[in-house]
């Protein structure tokens, strides 16, 4: 009996072990594949660059232009996501009405369910023309469209974790606001959103790192071209876009061209990383000023 | 903490939030390349029935390689006890092995050199030289663009050569009655035949360029930018831009060298083929060394592509010669073949 358990055990273990070392087996052949990139390209040029045409006769390595296509499209996804997604979490906690609240959050939570590369054609076939006949200026690879499309698909993320956050504030907070006399819209602006305010943040950080590392929509939607703008009316390309470019080409594996998706690749790793840890310790704080 | 959950509900087609056929005509086209060569089968036609053996080592050019291998692939089919084998080390690095009579047929985008000439006649390599397409480039932008009516040579040059790259960014600087505009740039990816192609012909040099431009090997991806930008200019192959003719604008090309037409020509299967439409036209060949086309699997080979180079020269984008053309190609052949007997 002692002996199955165990196995039992050391089977579980095996099970979470998987994801950790799959993950130290990721980092170390991205660090492994970077430092030899860096032995060829110098950090200044990596981070003060403002060209990035490794492909081409004119090499650049300059990774600002992918970052500033990644940090484009995502700012233009939380700024149209965040106040709708928390517009709905107020709406669903604080007004809507229970049998409303239970038909119509499941139907939100589709639009997670929409695989990205629909999206991605959603973007460029049916926002693009839309957009373009108020903008006849506007590229049809751009960076607003995919950015917007990118929005709608972190919607319910936004709003079902800020609803769990607004419905996590103490009924005693809600009830004294009430008791002195506040009106229901007082309430949700002055204490709850304010008291919830960390899990909202960790909301935000969780739907920033979901659109950085997003890859589909922008490259059938946002272009392929690295430039350092932030005008989201041209076509750019994003970190996740050069990766998919480059490793769909015919370039030579071990070539430094090879090599440039590892650099970009760790980047984006490095990013997503800084973001997760920051909603972590924000989650944190969050947890022990309420229980 | 709440985890969000996936809630799947069967709902009707009117609240899906997009198109349909959007999606449909995506799928389409992700299966084109599996469609086209399911479709196999009833095109290859009927050669002699007997089953033939031994192997055929071909190399070459690039620009060649997908005529060559769509016509290998359907002549596995046919004869699979033949082991055809296609090689792309570009064409000069196929003549290499040619002229030392290492392979037996190579593709080329040019003419033989002189050079790689006297280098078969020293190894005693005999040759014959077929034509099996041309190879057209199109210069193209948005419809709604109304202020390109045609453009020179030396102006691609400026937009495309390395030292435009970051510098040459709206259409003002190409020509200054054109607009104070963005000019956004669209073309084949560094790995294509096409890109080799275009920047030898604009550029002067193989495979120099600037590299600020949407390059794509996906020459849909290149159509729909171009036809969705009013600011774009792009290019890519003559018989892609035939299947897409209603959504952009061809522009004429000057090469400033009247000799082979005067002023801005526009490229169309005539021009490409009277080589009027310079230089972004060119014949496609393949060479056969004699001592091969003393084989009968080489023979059968040579003929099987020349029976149906047509069809399937045009699907994989270039443009066809006439039948009565590929007739006397295989007239050439047989005689060649019989003359080494």
């Amino acid at each position: 009996m002692r002996l199955r358990e165990k196995l039992i055990e050391s089977f579980l273990m095996l099970c979470g072990l998987i994801t950790v070392l799959t993950t130290i087996g990721i980092i170390w052949v991205l660090a492994e594949q970077t430092v030899e990139f860096f032995q060829h390209v110098s950090l200044s040029e990596f981070f003060m660059d403002t060209q990035w045409t490794p492909l081409f006769a004119d090499k650049h390595f300059g990774i600002l232009p992918l970052l500033s296509g990644t940090l484009l499209t995502t700012i233009i996804a939380v700024v149209f996501a965040l106040p709708i997604g928390l517009t709905i979490a107020i709406y669903l906690n604080e007004y809507a009405h229970r049998s409303f609240r239970a038909t119509f959050k499941p139907i939100l939570e589709i639009l997670a369910a929409i695989p990205t590369v629909v999206y991605g054609y959603f973007a460029l076939m049916t926002v693009t023309p839309f957009l373009q006949q108020f903008i006849p200026d506007m590229a049809g690879f751009n960076a607003l469209s995919p950015g917007i499309v990118m929005g709608i698909m972190i919607i319910p993320l936004i709003s079902s974790l800020s609803e769990d956050a607004l419905f996590a504030v103490p009924k005693s907070l809600r009830e004294a606001s009430y008791g002195m006399g506040a009106t229901r819209l007082q309430t949700v602006f002055r204490v709850l959103v304010p008291a919830a305010s960390s899990g909202i943040m960790v909301s935000v950080i969780l739907a920033i790192s979901r659109a950085v590392g997003e890859t589909m929509i922008v490259a059938i939607a946002a272009g392929m071209q690295p430039r350092l703008t932030f005008n989201p009316l041209v076509p750019i390309e994003t970190i996740t876009t050069y990766i998919v470019q480059v490793s769909l080409g015919d370039v030579a594996h071990g070539a430094l061209e090879f090599k440039t998706i590892f650099a970009a690749g760790i980047t984006l790793f490095m990013f997503i990383f800084i973001l997760n840890n920051i909603s972590f310790i924000i989650k944190k704080r969050y947890h022990e000023q309420y229980e | 903490m709440k985890s969000i959950l996936i809630h799947l509900k069967p709902f009707s087609e009117k609240s899906v939030p997009f198109k349909v056929t959007d999606v449909f005509s995506f799928i389409q086209a992700a299966c084109m390349a599996a469609l086209l060569s399911a479709c196999n089968g009833s095109q290859p036609s009927g050669q002699s029935g007997s089953n033939l053996s031994g192997s055929i080592s071909i190399d070459g050019s690039s620009t060649v390689y997908p005529i060559t291998e769509a016509i290998a692939e359907e002549y596995r089919k046919e004869q699979p006890g033949v082991k055809v084998t296609v090689g792309l080390s570009g064409t000069g690095g196929g003549f290499k092995k040619f002229s030392r009579g290492d392979t037996d047929i190579n593709n080329a985008s040019r003419p033989i050199k002189p050079v790689e000439d006297s280098i078969c006649k020293v190894n005693n390599v005999s040759y014959l030289e077929l034509m099996v397409a041309y190879d057209g480039l199109a210069i193209v932008v948005n419809p709604q663009n109304d202020w390109v009516k045609q453009i020179t040579v030396a102006e691609l040059k400026t937009i495309w050569e390395p030292a435009a790259q970051g510098k040459i960014k709206r259409w003002k600087q190409i020509r200054p009655e054109w607009p104070d505009e963005e000019l956004h740039l669209y073309g084949a990816g560094v790995e294509s035949g096409t890109y080799d192609y275009f920047t030898e012909a604009i550029v002067g040099k193989t495979d120099e360029s600037r590299g600020d431009y949407t390059a794509s090997e996906d020459d849909n991806v290149l159509v729909q930018g171009i036809a969705s930008d009013r600011n774009a200019l792009g290019f890519f192959g003559f018989a892609y831009y035939e299947e897409n003719k209603d959504k952009l604008k061809l522009i004429p090309v000057d090469d400033g060298n009247d000799a082979n037409g005067a002023g801005a020509i526009l490229p169309s299967i005539e021009t490409v083929k009277n080589k009027t439409y310079a230089p972004l036209s060119r014949p496609l060949f393949i060479y056969v060394t004699g001592n091969a086309a003393k084989r009968p699997e080489v023979q059968n080979f040579v003929e099987f592509y020349l029976a149906n180079a047509a069809l399937l020269v045009q699907q994989v984008g270039y443009i066809a010669l006439n039948d009565s053309e590929y007739q006397a190609e295989l007239d050439k052949f047989k005689k060649f073949a019989e003359q080494m007997q």
